[in-house]
């Protein structure tokens, strides 16, 4: 703590202010080009943007959170075994991730098939009397 | 074999050497601050938790409100302005975070009234903050009649026209595009739904959005809602006893300020994947 110098010091706070201002007002702008707001609107075809918008979000504020965390939180300058026993099991949320995600898809693959099915059923519900065992409804009355 | 691992253990002369080996704290933090840090760790576990079950339900739904046509109001009569009061909000807490950074380095000088002055700074951003969402939720709740179990945000899955206005944006044939999202409004209290008629010249009504937006909303911003207001309570706290000049003799110095800073950065990291959730995704 003792290496920098006071003035120093502030200094760098006030860049990390600029920096995570800078990089929120870059996370929104590209949240509204996304959604197409600025000009041209990524169409449902364009998926791959639509990804690139997506990851390159997720980035910028993994990195804010590092910087955040690292500087604000001063965890550069604390011994290894506290980061790591603090910042290790937040991995374990990787595969909380990709597994409810992976969920939550199933859950709409599921709707979507339970829809499907129940548009069929009232659509193509034609009874071929030939070949059953039930007569003509003729046959059955008085 | 235990004579070899004694002897590698010496042999290791990295920068902890001999931090395990007693007589001093392995990680060089005093008891107080090492459990801050691990509630830290357990909080953002709960918040995690709650962003992934709302990654999860977003994902299992056919459509979803989209953030920025629901966000796009600010305060003294702004429309159409998305994500803007969102990303002032952010700035707020950005700001108090500086501030607060501050206030702990002033502490490490022992310049009481600067730790008083900063950390005065820092509360007032999170008032400031709370307040705008409080703003916010009277806007969603009294103005646009979204509760926990009603979401009158909805999104269209397939473009059309619609067959009558709303008195306030939606006029009767406008053109909407499937991915539009639409809000529906109240008349004398009662939801007014619009009737629309789709490209393919089926007569349809605007339906409710799915029930999970609402209740996530509410429950995610409240529960970090209520993280800022302990924040603000804590700081004033702490505030008042470094006037009183608690910290002064204390051996720690004002390490007590360095702890409740923790808690404040972690509110305002926390607020970082809230607003990307939410509002940018």
């Amino acid at each position: 703590m003792g290496h920098k110098s006071y003035e120093d010091s502030i200094k760098d706070v006030y860049k990390g202010l600029v920096l995570l201002g800078v990089v929120t007002l870059i996370e929104v702008g590209i949240s509204l080009f996304g959604k197409g707001h600025l000009g041209f609107k990524p169409g449902p075809d364009m998926q791959w943007l639509l990804a690139i918008v997506a990851i390159g979000l997720i980035v910028l504020s993994i990195y804010k959170a590092y910087f955040i965390i690292y500087e604000f939180m001063h965890m550069s300058s604390e011994a290894k075994g506290l980061r790591m026993t603090v910042l290790m099991p937040m991995l374990l949320l990787i595969w909380a991730i990709i597994a409810f995600f992976q969920e939550g898809n199933s859950w709409f693959e599921r709707r979507d098939l339970i829809k499907q099915k129940n548009e069929r059923s009232i659509k193509d519900k034609k009874v071929d009397v030939q070949g059953s065992l039930l007569q003509k409804e003729e046959t059955y009355q008085m | 074999m235990a004579t070899e691992t004694v002897v590698k253990e010496h042999d290791h002369h990295d920068t902890e050497g001999g931090a395990w080996d007693g007589g001093k704290q392995p990680f060089a933090v005093s008891y107080g601050k090492l459990m801050m840090w691990y509630f830290l760790l357990s909080d953002a576990f709960t918040f995690a938790g709650f962003l992934i079950a709302y990654g999860t339900l977003r994902f299992s739904s056919a459509t979803w409100p989209v953030p920025d046509f629901v966000f796009s109001t600010t305060p003294f009569g702004g429309h159409g302005l998305p994500l803007i009061f969102v990303t002032f909000m952010s700035f707020l807490l950005i700001i108090s975070s500086v501030t607060m950074v501050r206030g702990v380095q002033e502490g490490h000088r022992e310049n009481k009234r600067g730790v008083v002055y900063w950390m005065f700074l820092t509360i007032l951003g999170g008032i400031g903050f709370l307040s705008c969402q409080a703003w916010e939720w009277n806007n969603l709740i009294n103005q646009e009649h979204m509760t926990v179990t009603v979401n009158p945000f909805g999104t269209h899955t397939e473009s059309g026209t619609y067959l009558e206005g709303d008195n306030h944006d939606i006029k009767a044939g406008d053109a909407f595009a499937a991915g539009d999202s639409y809000l529906i409004h109240q008349h004398d209290g009662e939801f007014a739904p619009l009737k629309y008629k789709t490209d393919a010249g089926i007569e349809k009504q605007q339906e409710f959005g799915p029930k999970a937006f609402g209740a996530l909303f509410f429950f995610i911003t409240g529960f970090h809602g209520f993280h800022v207001l302990s924040g603000v309570v804590f700081l004033i706290i702490i505030m008042v006893n470094v006037a009183s000049g608690l910290y002064v003799e204390r051996k720690n110095g004002y390490e007590m300020v360095e702890k409740i800073g923790l808690y404040w950065h972690f509110v305002d990291l926390v607020w970082v994947f809230v607003f990307l959730v939410f509002y940018l995704l």
